[in-house]
């Protein structure tokens, strides 16, 4: 992959009031990948992405965009990037081919250029047949669609994406997810927020998890899984009194890194299924232990997230941690 | 320049568009409510008002000067409201996000409430017109009219945008504006002049800018330039410090907002 550096971001900081809502954040975005940035609402994820999209002034540090700087350079740093905001930023009275219009002229684009591209995106994001209604009659996922398409209307060399399929059902959800990796094929830098786990797995290339307005961890979501220590082989055993016997017959044998009981059997950390299992199995074997279920997990992102920043992504922030 | 143009000119046309697409609300922009102030109240007081205080032939040619700087003062004050909800639904964020001059968006809506007020007006004092009521001044009163109109709508549309920028929602918004129009409104020569009126309320009134631009469109529309011309110079005056002090003061709450 290409490793010039699209986004550069260092030592950022912001403060509202006393708090801090960007902690000396420092990262970079490699052109053409696939960045996320993933925490639960508060985290500063948003703060982020809008002092990158020039909207908001870093209280220190610095942050460049194609090496312009997104304070001193703003001008020319709007003008090579597309911002995708949360759903609701659609105005209900035009259609979506004013709103697409509308932005032509905003980006400068001559009636004919403007034309011919806004042709590509409806038939692109399959709006065509509605691009003349109004975005009040548009379902979610529609509203979703013309938004990607503003955000493409200039061409960007970046894309910023906000949320993408915050509260979309899960076929509009799929589909967004193909066009960020159709973008990401055409050599386009796509950098998203998202508090969706899988989302992040399925889609980024990389990804800082990002709390309390500091990175916790950051790099490629297999590289942060692999990190975590070994696969989990789970088992559900027929004899319950025999947990305890299984478990320590398998302390220390190779290819097993730890061993956990559970209410209905064991959580064995392993480094290789293929060398762990014939041992598991055949030590059940031996103490006579039937097996009713077994389970074979990787490390989910979940388990990283949980690592890094101590909780699950669905629970909520501590009160005085929030503005 | 030309992309500044092109900009302003997009801008512009997405709120025509918008108010063009609802149509209940575009028939009551025109139909206003502010004409049942002219023909309800003005015909209700005719009697009622006593027309050597009013200095004029009757209530109704008193009171169009009135109606017509409260439709300047109605429209100035919600001037800011379609910004709020573009700033509400992150509409605002989207354009911002684009490179245009930060001043576009704002100058496209001072242009459309701009247009809109000088339409109603005209439609006030053609209404006006109907009852009797000739301006002394003719077409070129008329062309003054608008004028005060729009420096006093520029001022009141830049704090209306200011309270937009600036409020944490859209309910705060609408609050401060119910607070403010009726008190500018009695506080002023709209209804009754300066002279009929208790003196602390005569008082107060004399700072209320919308006096001003109602003595000067009052004369326009009973008197003649001999009376009025004093008056629209005092008013050109006055106009110009309170747009300089509330574009002050919008441009302060807009930086902030926008980082």
């Amino acid at each position: 992959m290409d490793r010039t550096i699209a986004i550069d971001v260092s030592r950022l900081c912001k403060t509202y009031d006393s708090h801090k809502a960007v902690d000396d954040l420092s990262f970079q975005v490699y052109a053409g990948e696939i960045f996320g940035l993933l925490g639960p609402n508060g985290a500063g994820k948003s703060t982020t992405l809008r002092t990158l999209i020039t909207l908001l002034h870093p209280t220190s540090g610095t942050a460049t965009v194609m090496g312009y700087d997104t304070v001193r350079e703003a001008d020319k740093v709007r003008t090579v990037i597309g911002y995708v905001p949360q759903e609701r930023a659609i105005d209900r009275f035009l259609t979506g081919r004013e709103h697409l219009q509308l932005l032509g002229a905003l980006y400068h684009l001559s009636k004919e250029e403007a034309t011919k591209r806004i042709g590509e995106l409806l038939k692109l994001v399959e709006l065509e047949a509605y691009a003349d209604r109004p975005a009040k009659t548009y379902s979610g996922g529609m509203k979703r669609k013309l938004d990607i398409a503003c955000g493409l209307l200039p061409d960007p060399k970046i894309l910023f994406l906000d949320e993408p399929t915050l509260g979309l059902d899960v076929q509009s959800r799929l589909r967004i997810w193909e066009y960020v990796r159709m973008l990401k094929a055409r050599g386009m830098t796509v950098v998203m927020t998202t508090n969706y786990l899988d989302e992040a797995d399925q889609l980024c290339d990389r990804l800082a998890i990002i709390d309390g307005g500091k990175i916790k961890t950051l790099g490629a979501p297999v590289e942060l899984k692999i990190a975590l220590g070994g696969d989990i082989v789970s088992l559900t055993l027929k004899e319950i009194d025999r947990i305890h016997s299984l478990e320590s017959e398998l302390i220390g044998r190779p290819a097993i890194k730890a061993v956990r009981a559970t209410a209905k059997g064991l959580d064995i950390r392993v480094e290789s299924p293929e060398k762990a299992l014939p041992t598991i199995l055949e030590s059940a074997n031996r103490l006579g232990c039937g097996i009713e279920f077994i389970q074979y997990n990787r490390p989910r992102l979940d388990d990283v997230f949980i690592a890094h920043t101590g909780r699950a992504i669905t629970e909520s922030i501590p009160e005085s941690e929030t503005a | 320049m030309a992309h500044y143009w092109q900009e302003i000119s997009a801008l512009t046309m997405r709120w025509v568009r918008r108010l063009s697409r609802e149509k209940f609300s575009m028939l009551f922009t025109l139909v206003q409510p502010m004409l049942f102030w002219l023909i309800f109240f003005g015909n209700l007081f005719q009697r009622a008002a006593d027309t050597q205080v009013m200095q004029a032939p009757n209530y109704i040619s008193f009171l169009a000067a009135g109606v017509v700087v409260m439709t300047v003062l109605n429209n100035g004050l919600a001037g800011g409201v379609d910004l709020l909800f573009d700033k509400e639904n992150g509409f605002l964020e989207r354009l911002m996000s684009t490179p245009i001059h930060r001043t576009s968006v704002i100058l496209s809506r001072f242009i459309f409430v701009m247009a809109i007020t000088s339409m109603q007006v005209l439609v006030i004092l053609g209404v006006s017109y109907l009852f009797g009521v000739h301006p002394a001044t003719g077409i070129l009163g008329v062309a003054t009219i608008l004028l005060i109109g729009m420096m006093f709508g520029i001022g009141l549309t830049a704090i209306s945008m200011a309270m937009a920028f600036s409020v944490k929602s859209h309910g705060d918004f609408f609050s401060v504006l119910g607070f403010l129009s009726l008190p500018m409104i009695f506080l002023s020569s709209a209804l009754v002049p300066l002279s009929a009126m208790p003196g602390w309320m005569s008082f107060l009134a004399q700072f209320n800018p919308m006096t001003w631009a109602i003595d000067a469109v009052r004369p326009l529309i009973l008197s003649g330039w001999t009376e009025a011309l004093p008056h629209v110079g005092m008013v050109v005056l006055v106009m110009l410090v309170f747009d300089a002090l509330c574009l002050y003061g919008g441009a302060k709450a807009f930086r902030r907002a926008m980082g």
